[in-house]
This record gives C-alpha cells, sequence and structure tokens, in this order.
C-alpha cells in the first residue's frame, strides 16, 4: 500500500436499475465508494448481487441511471465515441467467461493487434508488431506461433483467460476490471491465471479492481475488500478488518460458507 | 466457416432443395440459347393449341412421299376421325334399335362400326326420333361409309388463265413423309397461349424474368431491413423509437394492401418489371428490420461486442465485425424467403391485373393472369396454366426448402 493515496476511481451515489414497473430490478442501488492508484480491491458478493453490473457501469459500457463516476479526481465525461476510446486506454477489463468474450469470426492476431493499434501502434514495422505479440505470449506462458491464424474458440478456458492477460499486457491501462476471472476455469489452471494477473499488476502497477463471489481469494489477493449484497455495498475496510473482524451479518455468512478461511490460504485449493 | 459449408451441403432438405433451384436456374439459362425466339412472338392464329408436333401440310405435300402398308393404319385414321360426339350419337341410335346397352362399348371403334354396318337402316323408324334428327344419322352414315373408301385425295391447282382447277397429283392412303424431312416442323410441348405464342418459350422467359423481380424485391427488402434493424436494434434510444414507428406504420397496413395501393397509383404504362420489383422490396422490408433488430438486441450486450469496445472500434466497425457475421446466416434465410415470397408477390398483383405491364415481358404472374382472363381453366386448356403453377410452386419450394435446411444446420435444436 502507498502511503499518499490518489483516488482513480470514484463513484457516487452510483445506481442501476434494469426494466421497469413490476419488473424492475435495482443492480446496483446507490454504492459509493472510493478506489486509489495501484490497489487492490475486491468486490465480493453472491451470484446475482450486481458485481458484473458495476463492473459495466465502472467501464462505462452501461450508463448509470443515478449518481456518478469520478476519474481521477474529476467527473468522468464519455459522453461522446471519441472520449470513451480515450477513456477505455485507462480502463480494461476481463470478463467472466472466456468462452463468449471473444468474437468467434475474429483470429487470435486479430485480438493482439487491436490493443497494439490501440496503443498508438498502427504504423509499426510488421516485425515489431510481431515481437510485441510473442512478448505478450510468452508473459502468460503461450507460443504465439502456435496462436498465430488459430480461432480464439479452438483454445482451452484457461488458454483463453491467458490470452485475455497477454491482451492487458499490450495495453497496459491504469485500472483493470477482473470480472471472476477463473470462474469459469478448472481448479488447476486457477492459481496459474491469478498469479499472471497478480505478477502483470506488479510490473506495471495498474490499479486491480478484482470482482470473486470468493471471499477466501479475495483475502489472499487484495488490499481492500468491498462486500456487496443485492446492490448495496453492505461492508468496506481493509481485507484483514472485513475479513478476520468482520461486522455486517452478510460478512459473517459469506465467511462462514467457507470454512477453511482463517488458515493460511492454501492454493492447491484456489 | 468451410465447417459449416460442408453441413448444409450434407443436409438433405438443403441439397433437394439447391438441386431444384439450381435446375430451374440452368434451364432458364439454357433454354434461350437452343430456342432463340423472343418469348412473345405470335406464332398461332388461334388460342390455345394443344401440345404436339406440328408439322406443315403443305411442306408434307411437297416432301419425299414413301409407301407404308401398315395394317392399323386404316383402323387409326377412322378411329381418330370418328369424333366422341358421333361416337355417343352411334350408340345412342343403337339402343334405341333395340341392341341392349352392355354390348355397345364406344372406346371401341371397330365393334361399333361393324355394330353400326349390321343394324343401320335409313328407312327403320325409331319411335320420338324427330326428322332433323333422322337426317343427321342419314348424314352420319355417309360420312362413316367416306371414312371406310379406300380411294386417295386429289391435289389441284387452279389454272392462272381458266381459272379452272387442274389436277396436279394424288396422295394415296398409304403414302407417308418422314418428319425428317418435312421443311418446317414445330414442336410445341406446351401448345400454345391465349394469344398463339410458344407457351414452353414463354414460361422460361417468365421464370427468369419472375426470379429476377423475385431477387432485386428480395435484395431490396433484405437491404433495408437489414440497414434499419442493425441501426434499430445496435443504436437503440430515439434511433430505436423512430425506427420502430415506421416500422409499425408498416405493419399496421398489410404489406400487400399497400402494394396494391402503390401498384395501381403508378399506373399501367409506368409499371416495368423492374419498378415492380422495386415496389415490393419497398413494401416488405418489415419483418426483416423486426426480426434482426431482435437478434441484434440480444447480441449487443454481448461480452464479445463489449470487448470490442475496449478494443477502441468504432460503432460502425462493431456493427461490421461483430454483429453482422453473428447474424449472416439468419439474414441469408431471411433473403431466400424474401425472394421467394417476392415471387408470390408479383404473381399475386399481376393476377389482380396490376402486374408489370404485358408489352415487355412475360412473368409468371402475368401468364396466370392471361390465362384466367381467357378461361383456360373452364375449356380445360391446361396447358396454358398448369406449367405456370407447377413452376411458380417448385420455385418457393426449392427455396423454403433451402431454408429448411439451412434452419437446421444453423440451429441444431431443429435438427431430426
Ligand atoms: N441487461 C440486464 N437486463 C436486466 N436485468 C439485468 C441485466 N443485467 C443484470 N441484470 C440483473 O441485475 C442483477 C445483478 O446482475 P449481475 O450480473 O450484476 O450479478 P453478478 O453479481 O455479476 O452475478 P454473478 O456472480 O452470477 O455474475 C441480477 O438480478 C440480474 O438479473
Ligand atoms: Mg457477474
Amino acid at each position: 500500500m502507498q502511503l499518499e493515496k490518489k483516488p482513480c476511481l470514484t463513484g457516487v451515489g452510483l445506481t442501476k436499475t434494469f426494466g421497469m414497473g413490476r419488473t424492475k430490478t435495482v443492480a446496483v442501488d446507490h454504492v459509493d465508494f472510493t478506489f486509489y492508484e495501484g490497489e487492490i480491491v475486491s468486490i465480493v458478493g453472491e451470484s446475482g448481487s450486481g458485481k458484473t453490473t458495476l463492473a459495466k457501469l465502472l467501464l462505462g459500457l452501461i450508463n448509470e441511471t443515478e449518481g456518478s463516476v469520478e476519474f481521477l479526481g474529476k467527473k468522468r465525461d464519455i459522453s461522446s465515441g471519441k472520449k470513451k476510446q480515450e477513456y477505455w486506454k485507462s480502463i480494461q477489463a476481463i470478463f467472466q467467461d472466456p468462452f463468449s468474450s471473444y468474437n468467434i469470426f475474429n483470429k487470435i492476431d486479430a485480438v493482439l493487434l487491436d490493443c497494439i493499434h490501440m496503443r498508438g501502434g498502427k504504423n509499426l514495422p510488421q516485425a515489431k508488431k510481431v515481437e510485441l505479440m510473442i512478448e505478450a505470449c510468452k508473459f502468460v506462458n503461450l507460443k504465439f506461433e502456435e496462436l498465430t491464424n488459430k480461432y480464439p474458440f479452438e483454445l482451452s478456458g484457461g488458454q483463453m483467460q491467458r490470452l485475455m492477460i497477454a491482451r492487458i499486457f499490450l495495453l497496459k491501462p491504469k485500472i483493470l476490471i477482473a470480472d471472476e476471472p477463473t470462474s469459469m476455469i478448472d481448479a488447476c489452471s486457477r492459481a496459474t491465471i491469478l498469479d499472471y494477473l497478480i505478477q502483470l499488476r506488479n510490473e506495471i502497477g495498474m490499479t486491480l479492481i478484482f470482482i470473486t463471489h470468493d471471499i477466501g481469494l479475495a483475502y489472499y489477493v487484495s488490499d481492500t475488500v468491498y462486500i456487496m449484497e443485492r446492490g448495496k455495498i453492505v461492508e468496506r475496510g481493509s481485507a484483514d478488518d472485513v475479513i478476520l473482524r468482520p461486522r455486517a451479518a452478510y460478512t459473517k455468512r459469506l465467511i462462514s460458507d467457507v470454512p477453511k478461511i482463517y488458515e493460511e490460504w492454501d492454493l492447491s485449493t484456489v | 466457416m468451410n465447417n459449416t459449408l460442408r453441413q448444409i451441403f450434407r443436409s438433405g432438405k438443403f441439397v433437394t432443395g439447391f438441386a431444384i433451384f439450381v435446375a430451374i436456374l440452368l434451364g432458364t439459362l439454357i433454354y434461350p440459347l437452343i430456342i432463340t425466339d423472343a418469348p412473345l412472338t405470335i406464332i398461332g392464329q388461334g388460342t390455345f393449341f394443344p401440345p404436339g408436333i406440328y408439322v406443315s401440310v403443305y411442306d408434307s405435300l411437297g416432301s419425299t412421299r414413301y409407301t407404308l402398308d401398315l395394317g392399323e393404319a386404316n383402323f387409326n385414321r377412322i378411329a381418330s376421325r370418328l369424333s366422341e360426339e358421333d361416337r355417343i350419337a352411334i350408340k345412342e341410335w343403337l339402343v334405341a334399335a333395340g341392341i341392349p346397352e352392355a354390348d355397345i362399348d364406344t372406346a371401341d371403334t371397330q365393334k361399333l362400326l361393324t355394330q353400326w354396318e349390321e343394324n343401320f337402316d335409313a328407312k327403320k323408324s325409331i319411335p320420338g326420333m324427330t326428322n332433323a334428327k333422322r337426317n343427321y344419322y342419314v348424314r352420319l352414315d355417309k360420312s362413316i361409309d367416306g371414312l371406310l373408301s379406300a380411294e386417295g385425295a386429289i391435289l389441284a391447282q387452279a389454272n392462272a388463265e381458266t381459272g379452272a382447277l387442274e389436277q396436279t397429283g394424288t396422295v394415296e392412303q398409304s403414302d407417308f413423309v418422314n418428319v425428317q424431312q418435312v421443311a418446317n416442323v414445330r414442336f410445341l410441348p406446351l401448345g400454345t397461349d391465349n394469344f398463339g405464342r410458344d407457351m414452353l418459350t414463354e414460361l422460361v422467359a417468365a421464370t427468369r424474368v419472375s426470379l429476377i423481380i423475385g431477387f432485386v424485391a428480395g435484395i431490396i427488402a433484405t437491404l433495408i431491413g437489414l440497414t434499419l434493424g442493425l441501426l434499430a436494434g445496435y443504436i437503440g434510444g430515439p434511433v430505436d423509437d423512430g425506427i420502430m414507428f415506421i416500422t409499425n406504420l408498416f405493419t399496421v397496413i398489410p404489406s400487400f394492401v399497400l402494394l396494391i395501393l402503390i401498384s395501381f397509383s403508378i399506373g399501367q404504362e409506368q409499371r416495368g418489371a423492374f419498378t415492380v420489383a422495386v415496389v415490393i422490396g419497398f413494401t416488405s422490408w418489415v419483418w426483416t428490420a423486426r426480426a434482426v433488430r431482435a437478434q441484434v438486441i440480444s447480441l449487443r450486450n454481448r461480452d464479445h461486442v463489449n470487448l470490442s469496445k475496449l478494443s477502441g472500434h468504432s460503432t460502425v466497425h462493431i456493427i461490421l465485425t461483430d454483429i453482422l457475421p453473428y447474424i449472416a446466416s439468419y439474414v441469408v434465410m431471411a433473403l431466400i424467403l424474401q425472394i421467394s415470397s417476392g415471387i408470390l408477390a408479383e404473381a399475386g398483383l399481376s393476377i389482380l391485373g396490376l402486374g408489370p405491364k404485358t408489352t415487355d415481358v412475360p412473368t409468371l404472374g402475368l401468364m396466370m393472369n392471361w390465362a384466367r382472363i381467357y378461361q383456360a381453366d373452364i375449356q380445360g386448356r391446361w396447358w396454358a396454366y398448369l406449367p405456370v403453377l407447377v413452376t411458380i410452386a417448385m420455385v418457393t419450394f426449392s427455396m423454403n426448402l433451402m431454408n429448411t435446411g439451412l434452419d437446421q444446420v444453423f440451429n441444431p435444436a431443429l435438427r431430426d
């Protein structure tokens, strides 16, 4: 943790409702928060508690119903397509389901090339681009030579998520929102993916917003923990405070669901 | 992609539909290369000549004659000349003369004539028979005698000076000509229509024009529907509201009614085949737009679209690469349906007399319209409408079959 904390993402009364009338759901309900530069924040909640919706609000992929988001201390302005593209140079995401994250008609090369182009590398010589892509793949222990001209759906779920991390490696954003990046992955690949994620975060010093339903995992990776229950943030604080000395009933329940939480977190069971 | 194609061509329904469609298409392309007549030339003076081979009588007189002694020739000749009415009249007389009805078979020429020869007596009075009827039977008897005579026909020519007929030759009953050697023979597989035009040539041209109308209408409808559906579905908000407002307007007024009104107001002279196709296209895009919109709405919040946004792609780029490919199979199916319904719409319009103007090109609908106006159905001239109906049915059937086949490939839940 840093001594002097600079806020990078702040939410003020952020709310998102879907539908209207009888089908109205308040997915995110007046949440306030401040994420600081360089920290690892976990957002923990059950299925349906609004984590993904909050992530999409932060990314600007959906519009808030109420409230606002501040980015680097100023009110976020993503009112036009150009401004959004600019915003997305600073904030990126890894989605929950790797199998639906890729356009099945695009080859892997295109996915990585897009990232290079987004970083202003459009006019780089082809050899340089390939070099960058090889480096990115190497970072997550993938072989670019084996991936080139293949489609993402030809990879395993774990490989797809690693490719996502390679993408982030190329993009080097200020903030990364990882929305349950390991929930669809088999247990063995999980640990490696988390490792790459933390390693990447340490390397480029980005803020990592880690979304999970697994409070143990949150404790293992994060500095700060937010607990979400049905769209509301019910508890927040340092990982130690929230998990070792929980106050909200909901947090206690989440913790009691994970019996091993007081033991040293054991990666082999992740 | 290759895999999908392979699957498509493994689908029995698609392959059957495709084969029928390609056969029809090839037919319309190859036939005009062989028979180069303009499809609307009138060749027959008179209406509805039945299908068959037409041999020039004049030319056959001039052709080399061969004498063939065929046992059944005489019988065939009489059988073909004795009309159905005469046969019934003969039967009536024989029954009245006391021959049991069960013994008489109007289809058996030989037996019928023998019975006639044996029993007919002009003087025999049959109760209740009018004088006129009696005279008719006398005439019938004479003409049957004529039929049975073995004499040839005399050919005569008028003398240029005196005007008197001079015999130039005879045609014996056993004279034959070889059809190959007759200078003018015309095969009319489907006879002629009400104007005396070769039905088959006309039908082939009509099929081609109708297919073009279907394609033009289908492509216009699909392009409009696709564009509006993509915009409404992807952009949403006021754009969606605006587009859906127009779409709903078009939904409330049935497109065929709209089609009739527009066609009517354009007027007969302005209505070329192309105009009609365009009008059909502009009135039938509605359901494509609705269907595409629904598909796009379910796609626009998918993660791959979000990832594409995060990769800095513009809206146009996203629509073209992240939405369009996912609905492409669907759009192809919609296009096929639009083409076949375009063909049907043209037929419907033409039957109402609102189709393309009749002087340019034939269409399947126009041919149906002509057959209807000239009462081909009532007169039993099946060749004037049945082949047209079958063609319309085969074209739309083949396209719907292809569509079902595609549907089964793209929606595995429908596979059987
Ligand atoms: N596009 C949408 N339209 C309508 N309702 C939605 C939409 N997206 C989410 N919701 C609703 O919002 C609520 C929160 O959903 P969200 O996906 O944010 O949950 P989550 O915490 O990410 O759950 P999970 O752990 O299963 O991913 C749910 O009740 C969901 O039904
Ligand atoms: Mg989620």
